[in-house]
Parts: C-alpha cells; sequence; structure tokens
C-alpha cells in the first residue's frame, strides 16, 4: 500500500527536477535541507535515520541533489524523505516534509485491537512488512 | 457643549452631590498618553441625536469601569483616578455619519489576571445597553505583554500540533460529517472512515451534534475512533476526528472529553456558546492531557456580523487565543459565509502572528505583542470547494485547515473520491506554488492540469467549479474599498 505521509504522496512520485525545484523553494526562505530514511513508516515513527545533520550551509539544490543521490545508493529500498527546518523564533520546527524515495514494494501497516472493556477498544499499529 | 463639560472637575466640586457629565467626572483626556501597561479598547459609537461624541465615548469609558450615573463620595476613599479609564481619542468614523471611533485606556489593575470572565464582565459588562447611545461595537482590543503573560493560551500550538500529527508545509483538510443531525453512530463512523481514507486529515462533529436521541455520545466516540484508526492504518498517516464534547455542565464536558481521551483520540472539540470560564476549563483539561482544542465558533454571528453593534470576531479572536483554543473557525472569504478578504486575513493574522503591526484594511488598529503565546491553528469552513483552491491557498497560506463538508460528502463518485480530489488538488497547488507559479492567476489551469491524471478532481471540478458566493459582505474595513472574490 501507498503510504501518504508528507507533503505531496497523492501526486505521481516527484521527478529529479521537480524534488530540485522544491529544495530551491526551501533554500529561498533560508529553511536547511535534512535527508532521512527507514524501513520502518509507522504513523508514530517520528525518527527516521538522519543522511548526516541538516545541511545548514548549504545554499544550492544541486548540493543536496547529490547527497539524496548518494543515499539513494545506499538506502534505494527503504523510504527516503526531505525535511526543511526553520530556526525562526515562533516556528522553530520542520515546515515542509516530502518523501523521495520508497521501497519497490512498500508494506502493509495493521490496525490491531485489543479489548479493553465493554466495546472500548485500545488501537494499535503494526507495519507488516 | 461647551470647553467646561469637556473638562474633568478636580476637588470639592467635583463630589458635589448630583449628576456631572462623564467628562467632568475625568473619564476624558484628550491629551492622555496610554502607557505599555495598559488594556486599550476601541469602540464604535453612534450616540444618540443631541448627544456630543466625546462625552458619549466618556459615558463609555465611565461605564466599563468605575463610573455611576451619578457622583458618589465613595470615590474619595480610593486612588479613583486609576481606576477611571479614559477616553482619549475620538475619530470620525470615515464615510458612516454618525458613528465615532472612541479609544479607551484601562489600567492593569482593573483587571484579574488569567480570567476573560473579568475582562469581559468590564469591557462589554454594562454599555452597550447604555441608553444615551444608539449603538456600540467593540472594534479592537490591545492586551499589555504583562496581562497576555497571566494567560496560559492554546494547550497545544499550531507548531506542535503540526509536530504532533507530523504533517508539515500545507494546510491541513478536514470535513464536517454530514448529514449533521440523524446519523446513528455505525452510519456517521462510516462517513469518517471514508473521508479520512480518501486523504483528509481531520473529520468532525457539527457544532449541534452532542448526545440526541438519534446517537448517543459514546456510540459515536466508539465508532469514530475504530474509523480513525482504521484510516491511520490504511494510509500510514496520523488522522483525528474533532469529537465534540459540549454538554450541559461541565462534569458531563469531563466525562466526555476522559472517553475521547481513552480511546486514543488526539483532539476534542468545544462550541463558543459553551462560554468563557468553561472555555478556559477544558483548554487547561487538555492541557494536562496532551489534547488539541478544537473551537467551533457558533452563535458569534449573532454579536460579530452588524457594523454598528456588536463584538467584532478579531476581538472574538484575540480572546479565545488568551483563554486558550487550538482551532478556530475564522472564515473562507470565497465560501457561503460571511467574510470579506481582508477582514478575514486580519483573523487569520490574530491567530497566528507573534506580534500583529497595526493595519487597518485588515481591521488591526493595535499594535499587538503576543509575548510567545502560542499560535491558534484557523480554519476554514463554510461552503468551499476543490475549485476554489489556489483562492485558499492564496489567501491563508499554509497553517491553516481547510474544511470541505459538502464539497467532500457531496462528491458524485463518493466520499473518498470527494476526499481524493481535495487533497490532489491542494498538493498539486501547494507543488506549483513552490515552484514559482503564480496560482492566483494560474489556478484553474494548474488544477484542470491535475484532474486530467485524477478523475475524482475533474468531476468535482465538473460538479462545482462554477459555484461561488459572490454576496457583498457586512463587515468591512472602512479604510479600502472591498471587492468580493470571484473565481
Amino acid at each position: 500500500m501507498r503510504i501518504t505521509q508528507g507533503c505531496f504522496s497523492f501526486l505521481p512520485d516527484l521527478t529529479d527536477e521537480q524534488i530540485s525545484a522544491q529544495i530551491e523553494y526551501c533554500l529561498s526562505r533560508e529553511w536547511a535541507i535534512g535527508i532521512e530514511f527507514t524501513d520502518d513508516p509507522h504513523p508514530r515513527n517520528t525518527y527516521w535515520e538522519m543522511w548526516g545533520n541538516p545541511m545548514f550551509d548549504l545554499k544550492d539544490a544541486k548540493g543536496v541533489m547529490m547527497e539524496l543521490d548518494e543515499c539513494r545508493k545506499l538506502h534505494g529500498g527503504k523510504y527516503i524523505r526531505i525535511n526543511a527546518f526553520d530556526d525562526m523564533r515562533g516556528f522553530e520546527t520542520v515546515m515542509m516534509s516530502f518523501i523521495v524515495n520508497r521501497p519497490a514494494e512498500e508494506p502493509r501497516i495493521d490496525m490491531v485491537r485489543t479489548d479493553v472493556r465493554s466495546r472500548s477498544q485500545s488501537y494499535s499499529w503494526r507495519v507488516a512488512g | 457643549m461647551t470647553i467646561d463639560a469637556k473638562t474633568e472637575i478636580k476637588g470639592k466640586e467635583r463630589y458635589k452631590a448630583g449628576v456631572l457629565k462623564y467628562a467632568q467626572m475625568g473619564y476624558w483626556d484628550g491629551d492622555y498618553e496610554p502607557k505599555d501597561t495598559d488594556v486599550l479598547a476601541l469602540f464604535r459609537i453612534t450616540p444618540q441625536e443631541g448627544v456630543d461624541p466625546i462625552e458619549a465615548a466618556a459615558a463609555v469609558a465611565g461605564e466599563s469601569s468605575t463610573a455611576t450615573w451619578t457622583v458618589v463620595w465613595t470615590d474619595r476613599l480610593t486612588a479613583c483616578d486609576s481606576y477611571r479609564a479614559k477616553a482619549y481619542r475620538v475619530d470620525p468614523v470615515p464615510g458612516q455619519e454618525g458613528q465615532y471611533f472612541a479609544y479607551v485606556a484601562y489600567d492593569l489593575i482593573l483587571f484579574e489576571e488569567g480570567s476573560i470572565a473579568n475582562l469581559t464582565a468590564s469591557i462589554i459588562g454594562n454599555v452597550f445597553s447604555f441608553k444615551p447611545l444608539k449603538a456600540a461595537r467593540l472594534e479592537d482590543m490591545r492586551f499589555p505583554v504583562a496581562y497576555v503573560k497571566t494567560f496560559r493560551g492554546p494547550p497545544t500550538g499550531l507548531v506542535v500540533e503540526r509536530e504532533r500529527l507530523d504533517k508539515f508545509g500545507k494546510p491541513l483538510l478536514g470535513a464536517t460529517t454530514k448529514p449533521k443531525l440523524g446519523l446513528s453512530g455505525k452510519n456517521y463512523g462510516r462517513v469518517v472512515y471514508e473521508g479520512l481514507k480518501g486523504g483528509l486529515d481531520f473529520m468532525k462533529d457539527d457544532e449541534n451534534i452532542n448526545s440526541q436521541p438519534f446517537m448517543h455520545w459514546r456510540d459515536r466516540f466508539l465508532y469514530c475512533m475504530e474509523a480513525v484508526n482504521k484510516a491511520s492504518a490504511e494510509t500510514g498517516e496520523i488522522k483525528g476526528h474533532y469529537l465534540n464534547i459540549t454538554a450541559g455542565t461541565m462534569e458531563e464536558m469531563y466525562r466526555r472529553a476522559e472517553f475521547a481521551k481513552e480511546l486514543g483520540s488526539v483532539i476534542v472539540m468545544v462550541d463558543l456558546i459553551v462560554g468563557w470560564t468553561a472555555i478556559q476549563s477544558i483548554s487547561e483539561w487538555c492541557r494536562q492531557n496532551d489534547m488539541i482544542l478544537h473551537m467551533h465558533r457558533a452563535g458569534h454571528g449573532t454579536y460579530t456580523r452588524q457594523k454598528n453593534h456588536g463584538i467584532s470576531f478579531r476581538v472574538i479572536a484575540k480572546w479565545l487565543r488568551l483563554a486558550g483554543v487550538d482551532h478556530l473557525h475564522c472564515g473562507t472569504a470565497v465560501g457561503k459565509l460571511e467574510g470579506d478578504p481582508l477582514t478575514v486575513q486580519g483573523y487569520y493574522n490574530v491567530c497566528r502572528e507573534t506580534r500583529n503591526g497595526i493595519d487597518l484594511p485588515r481591521g488591526l488598529f493595535f499594535e499587538q505583542d503576543w509575548a510567545d503565546l502560542k499560535k491558534v491553528m484557523p480554519v476554514a469552513s463554510g461552503g468551499i470547494h476543490a475549485g476554489q483552491m489556489h483562492q485558499l491557498l492564496d489567501l491563508f497560506g499554509d497553517d491553516v485547515v481547510l474544511q470541505f463538508g459538502g464539497g467532500t460528502i457531496g462528491h458524485p463518485m463518493g466520499i473518498q473520491a470527494g476526499a481524493t480530489a481535495n487533497r490532489v488538488a491542494l498538493e498539486a497547488m501547494v507543488l506549483a506554488r513552490n515552484e514559482g507559479r503564480d496560482i492566483a492567476n494560474e489556478g484553474p489551469e494548474i488544477l484542470r492540469q491535475a484532474a486530467r491524471w485524477c478523475k475524482p478532481l475533474e468531476a468535482a471540478l465538473d460538479t462545482w467549479g462554477n459555484i461561488t458566493f459572490n454576496y457583498t459582505s457586512t463587515d468591512t474595513s472602512d479604510f479600502v474599498p472591498t471587492p468580493s472574490l470571484a473565481m
């Protein structure tokens, strides 16, 4: 199943040219780009592995694309996302996040119901693999 | 009115038994320089025939602070001058004969810390029924940082909400479950599941869904949470349903809130009509329980819409940011409900900015420093559809929940398709905007392009593409001509 986390998951997968344009947009707003990857798309998996620190001093989309290529070489079978961080007071958070690489076959996520009492359920999710 | 009538009388003469003009009692001071620590209010007043506007402004200051209609000697037991609000400026309203903007300053000592109930009991307690005024409207307020700091504000705030949901860089999408009355719990949950699975982030109870004979609240909560969790598993995304916990008593509201928490809901909802103290209480509960608090502004139109009398919604938005809500319905400008685009943007700025500058076309009369109080996520809801996506994104930017109720559930191919149409329209528009395209003008073309590969969007555009609600707004700025928004 197609995981629809991130900004553009309902669009056809972005081409490198499209990814590069989005990175330009982030850099023009002085956001720092970070690349992250994982094989665990659980909705609560907040901490994907970092492909190095966010690139605070990189101002050129080409540089980011080179890093992304390197990351893909090693982790092409995993999810890879681009995050953009803003250090502005009042935000100081991720401003944009979108998936740029997916495994050829995406895992299924199962909902697990546990009886609590009466009809109440406790819900959890399990990545089926 | 002579100069004397506008000059404060001091000393022994001031306290002779009898009736004085409010200005003579010390409620008008044209030379007064508001202190940084003063609470400021701007009233639009319409004095009765023959009533001097300055005396009317002084009366507003008096009746919203210490004055009564006659002189009382007991004032002299107090440092009474500091308790008297000061009307300090009166301007005619441009283009509105007989109306005046009256600026009033209040010393900070007049207000109890952290209590909207106390604030409003003063500022709007008596003056709106005052006979010498035909009408009065509270247009705007400025709160000093010292006072802002006595409020805890939104329990979550829009930054943390996004982090909890793990959703960044585009507006959130929602829909109100329809029909709003009559569905059984099981059928209701079906609508929630379809909308969320189709691509929405949130579904929502409507303002008057509580616990009626056709659907008990516990049934609604149980079925909705089954739907939410199932849709999350199908998409890998955190999703939510605003469970409306509005009830007849606080005890019952807490009961419903606790059950929502037990079931793992990320968000609960209350209606504005529960009242200020109830709002602050439930906000406190949400802060303790990691819960996002959605506020539906039910009832506000009774006092916010008409320009000559009532309270501007920008003031309500300010009070709610202080009181502490995370989501607030602020209007759509392009949808079915009242809202001039610039005026509505003013409400959004109140919710989202760390500091509001003076912005008369958007109705902001004062500078307001929010002192790092968290930001409220505005909600645009009511008669909007996918064909307006470029306008909505252009008007409101990323930090907003766009809610398409009819525009999702009424889709000719079904609810999931309706949700997908909205999600694709949104993502295509954000992508195009970030690529530097002029979405305000190229929007319809961008949508049509996406519709070529997305059948649900094509059907949505074919069904609603030409629907607009071009009526003249009632509540508009007096400082700019206000165009209505056509496609």
